[in-house]
């Protein structure tokens, strides 16, 4: 995880929030670090945590996953993450008919309506086990990234459905977050993915917005993060807050500083 | 001799893959192909490093045909496997789409590119050149609509295609005439679903074509994407106006000044 950016959010592995639905967009650039950011945070908050990823292998997480301080593997091993390798999947489903459901059985069917294999596979990962001790915090759900479901043929509302569902059972019934990446098309016209987008930033507690700067390529400055707390946790708060920062992404850390206040800058 | 990067191997006109890799190829007609249409690679390996900068192939020459028949290769002309028994499972792909996906897992699978059958032979990669995805020959439709009823077999079929590179060692290249394609949305999601994306502009056509400026130049490279693979960062260049010619025995890339 960041420090910088646990700072920002003003959030630490021991406090944070429970019950919340956290957005990660990203705007011609690349967002993923956000990924990798809160799924070393939530490992190391000792969260039961499952990571549906679907863009990326296993081994590519967990590369940077250890330059971030974590084993994705041994949390595997002991049982902490389950990690769903969306794109192995994939070739299994297509290539081999299976015989129980299989949460991506969608890629199989002309006309898949609905995410609910994938919803089932999600609430039996996360779902508490009855042997008394609790072993984790509380369950997280991670998705890199949804844009990806509606490439695979899925309408932006079976993806909101999908999400729903997932909210009222990881956040409400579970007390345990969701956090959830979407990209921002900008001006390609992608119509499901700007419908998906609105309609999950209207649901977030927290977006997390990383954006390519508007005058292009810069060697010191990767991009700037936008941050919107929706709801605050002060209920005396109405409006919401937002927050922007730049940012420059190094090889185990990411560093944030005030719009024009890059150390190359000064 | 240079070793052969990953694009010499292909000089056939249909789609076809090339596993063998120990000698340099002496043509390679699929540049000329490439110029005119938007180039999209996929899981590319790295810059092969050399004493002098650059590539050099003669194009004009054709592979010797023993060459051919000793190399080990395999392609793939779909007018060819449209009616054959190969076996395909459902899926709900247009039919070009999925058998030319079971003809690339059938070859990992044998030849043992997944670690599956222990390979006795020194260990090679894959490669695998697609040539016109997209295009009405596979049987799609998104150049010729804007909104056809196949609008997602493409992407499906890229991110299997993903993920048999991803579970495999193997890399593809793959062309898309991309200014055919209508529809904003796909080529954004083509992109996302792609590692490294390349575009070549051409000026033909275009009013660059009569422009002095531009009159050494027969186009505009455009890095678009390049892949942070098991990294937080990725190696980007701070050069992006890249223009290049193309000659008979020639193909440079250039930094344009110009623009």
């Amino acid at each position: 995880m960041f420090v910088e950016l646990n700072n920002l959010l003003n959030t630490t592995p021991d406090r944070a929030e429970q019950g919340k639905l956290t957005l990660l967009c990203d705007a011609k650039t690349d967002g993923s670090f956000l990924v990798h950011h809160f799924l070393s945070f939530y490992l190391k908050a000792n969260c039961k945590v499952c990571f549906v990823a679907l863009i990326q292998s296993f081994s590519h997480y967990s590369i940077v996953g250890q330059k971030l301080g974590v084993s994705l593997t041994m949390a595997r091993e002991r049982g902490q993450l389950v990690f769903l390798e969306g794109l192995k999947s994939a070739v299994d489903v297509v290539f081999q008919a299976q015989k129980e459901p299989h949460p991506l059985q969608f890629l199989r069917e002309a006309n898949a309506g609905n995410l609910k294999p994938l919803f089932e596979f999600v609430r039996e990962a996360l779902k508490p086990i009855d042997s008394g001790e609790a072993r984790w915090t509380y369950p997280v759900l991670l998705v890199d990234d949804l844009s990806v479901l509606l490439s695979l043929g899925m309408g932006a509302v079976a993806v909101l459905d999908f999400i729903h569902y997932c909210r009222a059972t990881v956040c409400w019934e579970l007390k345990g977050n969701v956090v959830v990446l979407v990209h921002d098309s900008g001006d390609a016209e992608d119509e499901e993915n700007d419908i998906l987008l609105n309609g999950l930033s209207h649901q977030s507690h927290l977006i997390l917005r990383a954006e390519g700067l508007a005058t292009g390529f810069c060697r010191d400055v990767h991009g700037q993060l936008r941050i919107l707390w929706r709801r605050p946790s002060q209920p005396t708060v109405h409006r919401d807050q937002s927050f922007t920062y730049q940012y420059k992404i190094q090889d185990k850390s990411v560093s944030f500083f005030a719009k024009g206040m890059s150390p190359a800058v000064l | 001799e240079l070793p052969a990067p990953l694009l010499d191997d292909k000089c056939k006109k249909e789609f076809d893959e090339d596993v063998y890799n120990h000698k340099t190829p002496e043509s390679n007609i699929k540049m000329k192909i490439a110029w005119r249409y938007q180039l999209l690679p996929k899981m590319e390996i790295g810059p092969v490093s050399s004493s002098r900068f650059g590539h050099y192939y003669d194009a004009s020459k054709r592979m010797p045909q023993e060459l051919i028949e000793a190399s080990n290769w395999h392609g793939f002309f779909l007018p060819e496997k449209i009616s054959s028994t190969l076996k395909v499972e459902p899926c709900s792909l247009t039919p070009g789409y999925t058998k030319l996906l079971q003809f690339i897992q059938n070859i990992i699978y044998e030849e043992g590119f997944d670690g599956s059958n222990p390979q006795k032979k020194q260990r090679n990669i894959l490669r695998i050149g697609i040539q016109n995805l997209g295009s009405p020959l596979w049987g799609d439709d998104i150049c010729c609509a804007e909104n056809g009823g196949n609008s997602h077999s493409l992407t499906k079929f890229l991110y299997v295609l993903r993920g048999l590179l991803r579970t495999s060692l193997s890399a593809c290249i793959i062309t898309m005439p991309t200014h055919l394609i209508q529809n904003k949305a796909i080529i954004a999601r083509v992109t996302t679903l792609s590692d490294i994306v390349v575009g070549l502009e051409s000026f033909i056509g275009s009013e660059r074509e009569t422009n002095p400026l531009y009159k050494d130049y027969h186009g505009l490279i455009h890095i678009r994407q390049i892949p942070r693979l098991n990294n937080l960062i990725c190696d980007e260049s701070d050069v992006k106006d890249l223009a290049f010619k193309l000659k008979r025995k020639l193909f440079t890339i250039e930094v344009d000044f110009i623009s």
